[in-house]
Protein backbone atom coordinates (compact mmCIF):
# COMPACT_ATOMS: atom_id res chain seq x y z
CA UNK A 1 0.00 0.00 0.00
CA UNK A 2 2.49 2.52 1.13
CA UNK A 3 4.39 1.24 -2.22
CA UNK A 4 1.03 2.25 -3.87
CA UNK A 5 1.42 5.75 -2.77
CA UNK A 6 4.83 6.18 -3.53
CA UNK A 7 4.08 5.18 -7.03
CA UNK A 8 1.61 8.07 -7.51
CA UNK A 9 3.33 10.35 -5.90
CA UNK A 10 6.56 10.04 -7.51
CA UNK A 11 4.80 9.63 -10.84
CA UNK A 12 2.47 13.01 -11.07
CA UNK A 13 5.49 14.55 -9.84
CA UNK A 14 8.02 13.22 -12.39
CA UNK A 15 5.35 13.53 -15.45
CA UNK A 16 4.42 17.64 -14.33
CA UNK A 17 8.45 18.11 -13.91
CA UNK A 18 9.02 16.68 -18.20
CA UNK A 19 5.60 19.11 -19.08
CA UNK A 20 7.28 21.61 -17.28
CA UNK A 21 10.97 21.24 -18.92
CA UNK A 22 8.73 21.65 -22.26
CA UNK A 23 6.33 23.76 -21.29
CA UNK A 24 8.61 26.63 -19.32
CA UNK A 25 9.61 29.69 -21.33
CA UNK A 26 12.93 30.20 -19.09
CA UNK A 27 15.66 27.81 -20.09
CA UNK A 28 17.16 27.98 -16.39
CA UNK A 29 13.86 26.89 -14.55
CA UNK A 30 13.16 24.21 -17.22
CA UNK A 31 16.85 23.27 -16.37
CA UNK A 32 16.15 23.03 -12.89
CA UNK A 33 12.49 21.18 -13.07
CA UNK A 34 14.73 18.78 -15.20
CA UNK A 35 16.79 17.96 -12.14
CA UNK A 36 13.38 17.37 -9.94
CA UNK A 37 12.21 14.63 -13.19
CA UNK A 38 15.50 12.96 -12.84
CA UNK A 39 14.85 12.46 -8.73
CA UNK A 40 11.64 11.06 -8.81
CA UNK A 41 13.01 8.96 -11.25
CA UNK A 42 15.76 8.04 -9.08
CA UNK A 43 12.59 7.27 -6.62
CA UNK A 44 10.87 5.12 -8.93
CA UNK A 45 14.05 2.93 -9.09
CA UNK A 46 14.23 2.68 -5.33
CA UNK A 47 10.58 1.41 -5.48
CA UNK A 48 10.97 -0.78 -7.93
CA UNK A 49 14.00 -2.31 -5.57
CA UNK A 50 16.39 -1.21 -7.72
CA UNK A 51 18.63 0.47 -5.26
CA UNK A 52 22.28 0.62 -6.81
CA UNK A 53 20.49 1.79 -10.00
CA UNK A 54 18.61 4.82 -7.42
CA UNK A 55 22.25 5.75 -6.20
CA UNK A 56 23.78 6.07 -9.79
CA UNK A 57 20.94 7.95 -11.25
CA UNK A 58 21.26 10.38 -8.03
CA UNK A 59 25.06 10.24 -8.76
CA UNK A 60 25.25 10.79 -12.65
CA UNK A 61 22.19 12.48 -13.63
CA UNK A 62 22.00 15.18 -10.57
CA UNK A 63 25.32 15.48 -10.06
CA UNK A 64 26.74 15.41 -13.15
CA UNK A 65 24.42 16.11 -16.67
CA UNK A 66 22.73 18.51 -14.78
CA UNK A 67 25.55 20.75 -13.33
CA UNK A 68 26.59 20.25 -17.04
CA UNK A 69 23.31 21.46 -18.68
CA UNK A 70 23.27 24.09 -16.01
CA UNK A 71 26.73 25.20 -17.28
CA UNK A 72 26.48 25.09 -20.80
CA UNK A 73 23.45 27.58 -20.12
CA UNK A 74 25.32 30.02 -18.26
CA UNK A 75 28.25 29.95 -21.27
CA UNK A 76 26.00 30.60 -23.88
CA UNK A 77 23.41 33.69 -22.48
CA UNK A 78 20.51 32.54 -24.28
CA UNK A 79 18.48 32.29 -21.01
CA UNK A 80 16.42 35.68 -21.81
CA UNK A 81 15.19 34.74 -25.07
CA UNK A 82 13.67 31.63 -23.62
CA UNK A 83 13.04 28.48 -25.41
CA UNK A 84 10.21 29.25 -27.81
CA UNK A 85 8.69 26.55 -30.30
CA UNK A 86 9.01 25.98 -34.09
CA UNK A 87 6.67 25.79 -36.35
CA UNK A 88 5.96 22.36 -35.93
CA UNK A 89 4.57 22.74 -32.26
CA UNK A 90 0.73 20.86 -33.82
CA UNK A 91 2.36 18.28 -36.03
CA UNK A 92 4.44 17.46 -33.37
CA UNK A 93 1.78 17.29 -30.70
CA UNK A 94 -0.32 15.14 -33.06
CA UNK A 95 2.71 12.45 -33.39
CA UNK A 96 3.76 12.50 -29.72
CA UNK A 97 -0.06 11.73 -28.71
CA UNK A 98 -0.69 9.27 -31.52
CA UNK A 99 2.42 7.36 -30.20
CA UNK A 100 1.48 7.64 -26.95
CA UNK A 101 -1.73 6.55 -27.74
CA UNK A 102 -0.39 3.32 -29.98
CA UNK A 103 1.87 2.70 -26.42
CA UNK A 104 -0.57 2.90 -24.37
CA UNK A 105 -2.68 0.31 -26.46
CA UNK A 106 -0.19 -2.65 -26.97
CA UNK A 107 1.09 -2.44 -23.17
CA UNK A 108 -2.24 -2.86 -21.79
CA UNK A 109 -3.07 -5.67 -24.57
CA UNK A 110 -0.19 -7.45 -24.35
CA UNK A 111 -0.85 -10.38 -21.82
CA UNK A 112 3.10 -10.07 -19.48
CA UNK A 113 4.01 -13.29 -18.20
CA UNK A 114 5.11 -11.47 -14.54
CA UNK A 115 7.25 -13.57 -12.49
CA UNK A 116 5.80 -13.91 -8.54
CA UNK A 117 9.89 -14.01 -7.75
CA UNK A 118 10.38 -11.99 -4.59
CA UNK A 119 13.27 -8.76 -6.49
CA UNK A 120 16.66 -9.22 -5.09
CA UNK A 121 17.29 -6.94 -2.32
CA UNK A 122 20.60 -5.37 -2.27
CA UNK A 123 20.81 -5.89 -5.99
CA UNK A 124 24.79 -4.54 -5.98
CA UNK A 125 26.64 -7.84 -5.14
CA UNK A 126 24.59 -9.48 -8.03
CA UNK A 127 24.92 -6.50 -10.60
CA UNK A 128 28.72 -6.58 -10.05
CA UNK A 129 28.46 -10.75 -10.63
CA UNK A 130 26.73 -10.08 -13.73
CA UNK A 131 28.89 -7.27 -14.84
CA UNK A 132 32.15 -8.71 -14.11
CA UNK A 133 31.96 -12.18 -13.33
CA UNK A 134 32.23 -15.40 -15.30
CA UNK A 135 30.09 -15.20 -18.66
CA UNK A 136 29.03 -11.40 -17.75
CA UNK A 137 28.73 -8.56 -19.95
CA UNK A 138 32.71 -7.92 -19.15
CA UNK A 139 33.60 -7.02 -22.98
CA UNK A 140 30.26 -4.37 -22.65
CA UNK A 141 32.16 -3.22 -19.64
CA UNK A 142 35.59 -2.78 -21.61
CA UNK A 143 34.14 -0.94 -24.46
CA UNK A 144 31.84 1.48 -22.19
CA UNK A 145 35.42 2.63 -20.18
CA UNK A 146 36.53 3.25 -24.15
CA UNK A 147 34.09 5.25 -25.06
CA UNK A 148 33.87 7.13 -21.94
CA UNK A 149 37.95 7.84 -22.68
CA UNK A 150 36.83 9.06 -26.23
CA UNK A 151 33.70 10.91 -25.36
CA UNK A 152 36.03 13.02 -22.73
CA UNK A 153 38.98 13.42 -25.07
CA UNK A 154 36.26 14.37 -27.63
CA UNK A 155 34.97 17.07 -25.77
CA UNK A 156 38.07 18.64 -25.02
CA UNK A 157 39.17 19.04 -28.72
CA UNK A 158 35.74 20.26 -29.17
CA UNK A 159 36.10 23.34 -26.70
CA UNK A 160 39.73 24.33 -26.72
CA UNK A 161 41.01 27.45 -27.82
CA UNK A 162 42.64 27.40 -31.02
CA UNK B 1 -5.52 -2.46 -8.24
CA UNK B 2 -2.07 -2.38 -7.22
CA UNK B 3 0.48 -1.28 -9.23
CA UNK B 4 1.48 -3.40 -11.41
CA UNK B 5 3.58 -3.85 -14.61
CA UNK B 6 1.96 -1.82 -16.66
CA UNK B 7 1.55 0.82 -14.71
CA UNK B 8 5.28 1.62 -14.90
CA UNK B 9 5.32 1.06 -19.04
CA UNK B 10 2.28 3.60 -19.43
CA UNK B 11 5.07 6.19 -16.96
CA UNK B 12 7.56 5.30 -19.36
CA UNK B 13 5.68 6.18 -22.55
CA UNK B 14 4.51 9.53 -21.09
CA UNK B 15 7.81 10.74 -20.40
CA UNK B 16 8.66 9.43 -23.68
CA UNK B 17 6.18 11.35 -25.81
CA UNK B 18 6.79 14.82 -23.86
CA UNK B 19 10.43 14.27 -24.01
CA UNK B 20 9.76 13.42 -27.98
CA UNK B 21 7.50 16.31 -28.58
CA UNK B 22 9.92 19.18 -26.82
CA UNK B 23 12.86 17.49 -29.19
CA UNK B 24 10.92 17.73 -31.93
CA UNK B 25 9.62 21.15 -31.23
CA UNK B 26 12.35 23.38 -29.37
CA UNK B 27 14.57 25.53 -30.94
CA UNK B 28 17.31 25.88 -28.47
CA UNK B 29 19.56 23.19 -28.93
CA UNK B 30 20.29 23.08 -24.81
CA UNK B 31 16.71 22.33 -24.32
CA UNK B 32 16.67 19.41 -27.32
CA UNK B 33 19.76 17.76 -25.25
CA UNK B 34 17.44 18.26 -22.44
CA UNK B 35 14.36 16.21 -24.07
CA UNK B 36 16.80 13.74 -24.79
CA UNK B 37 17.42 13.15 -21.60
CA UNK B 38 13.96 12.71 -20.51
CA UNK B 39 13.70 10.18 -22.86
CA UNK B 40 16.17 8.06 -22.24
CA UNK B 41 14.98 7.78 -18.35
CA UNK B 42 11.79 7.11 -19.80
CA UNK B 43 13.39 3.75 -21.48
CA UNK B 44 15.70 3.23 -18.16
CA UNK B 45 12.17 2.90 -15.93
CA UNK B 46 10.74 0.57 -18.57
CA UNK B 47 14.12 -1.22 -18.54
CA UNK B 48 14.06 -2.04 -14.75
CA UNK B 49 10.08 -2.33 -14.69
CA UNK B 50 10.41 -5.10 -16.99
CA UNK B 51 13.60 -6.66 -15.12
CA UNK B 52 11.75 -5.91 -11.87
CA UNK B 53 8.68 -7.91 -13.15
CA UNK B 54 9.75 -10.32 -15.09
CA UNK B 55 13.42 -12.00 -14.99
CA UNK B 56 13.15 -10.41 -10.85
CA UNK B 57 16.49 -13.15 -10.43
CA UNK B 58 18.48 -12.01 -13.54
CA UNK B 59 19.04 -8.51 -13.34
CA UNK B 60 19.72 -8.30 -16.89
CA UNK B 61 17.35 -5.17 -17.36
CA UNK B 62 19.57 -3.50 -14.66
CA UNK B 63 22.60 -3.57 -16.19
CA UNK B 64 21.14 -2.75 -20.06
CA UNK B 65 19.95 0.69 -17.96
CA UNK B 66 23.70 1.16 -16.40
CA UNK B 67 24.90 1.29 -20.24
CA UNK B 68 21.83 2.96 -21.26
CA UNK B 69 23.37 5.57 -17.97
CA UNK B 70 26.88 5.54 -19.14
CA UNK B 71 25.94 6.41 -22.83
CA UNK B 72 23.94 9.24 -21.90
CA UNK B 73 26.61 10.48 -20.16
CA UNK B 74 28.95 10.58 -23.06
CA UNK B 75 26.49 11.84 -24.90
CA UNK B 76 25.81 15.13 -22.73
CA UNK B 77 29.29 15.49 -22.50
CA UNK B 78 30.04 16.13 -26.56
CA UNK B 79 26.58 17.24 -27.10
CA UNK B 80 26.98 20.25 -24.68
CA UNK B 81 30.91 20.44 -26.26
CA UNK B 82 29.73 20.58 -29.95
CA UNK B 83 27.10 23.37 -28.88
CA UNK B 84 29.51 25.31 -26.65
CA UNK B 85 31.85 25.43 -29.62
CA UNK B 86 28.54 26.31 -32.27
CA UNK B 87 27.82 29.28 -29.95
CA UNK B 88 31.58 30.51 -29.79
CA UNK B 89 31.65 30.59 -33.85
CA UNK B 90 28.07 31.61 -35.04
CA UNK B 91 27.08 33.29 -31.69
CA UNK B 92 23.84 31.42 -31.36
CA UNK B 93 22.41 28.07 -30.50
CA UNK B 94 19.12 28.28 -31.95
CA UNK B 95 18.60 24.99 -33.93
CA UNK B 96 16.96 26.59 -36.81
CA UNK B 97 19.51 29.08 -37.02
CA UNK B 98 22.15 26.39 -37.73
CA UNK B 99 21.87 25.81 -40.94
CA UNK B 100 25.72 25.75 -42.28
CA UNK B 101 25.38 22.29 -44.11
CA UNK B 102 21.89 23.06 -45.72
CA UNK B 103 21.53 23.68 -49.47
Amino acid sequence: MGLDIAFWILAVVGVAAALAVVLLRDVFRAALSLVLCFLTVAGIYVILSADFLGVVQVLVYIGGISVLIILAIMLTREVQQGSPSNRLRIPALIVAVIFLGVMAFTLINTPWQISTAPPLTPTTSALANSLLGEGGFILAVEIAATLLLAAILGAIVLVREK
Amino acid sequence: MSIGLEHYLILSAILFSIGLYGALTKRNAIVILMCIEIMLNAVNIAMVAFSRFITPALLTGQVFAIFIIVVAAAEAAVGLAIIIAIYRSRETIESTKIDLMKW
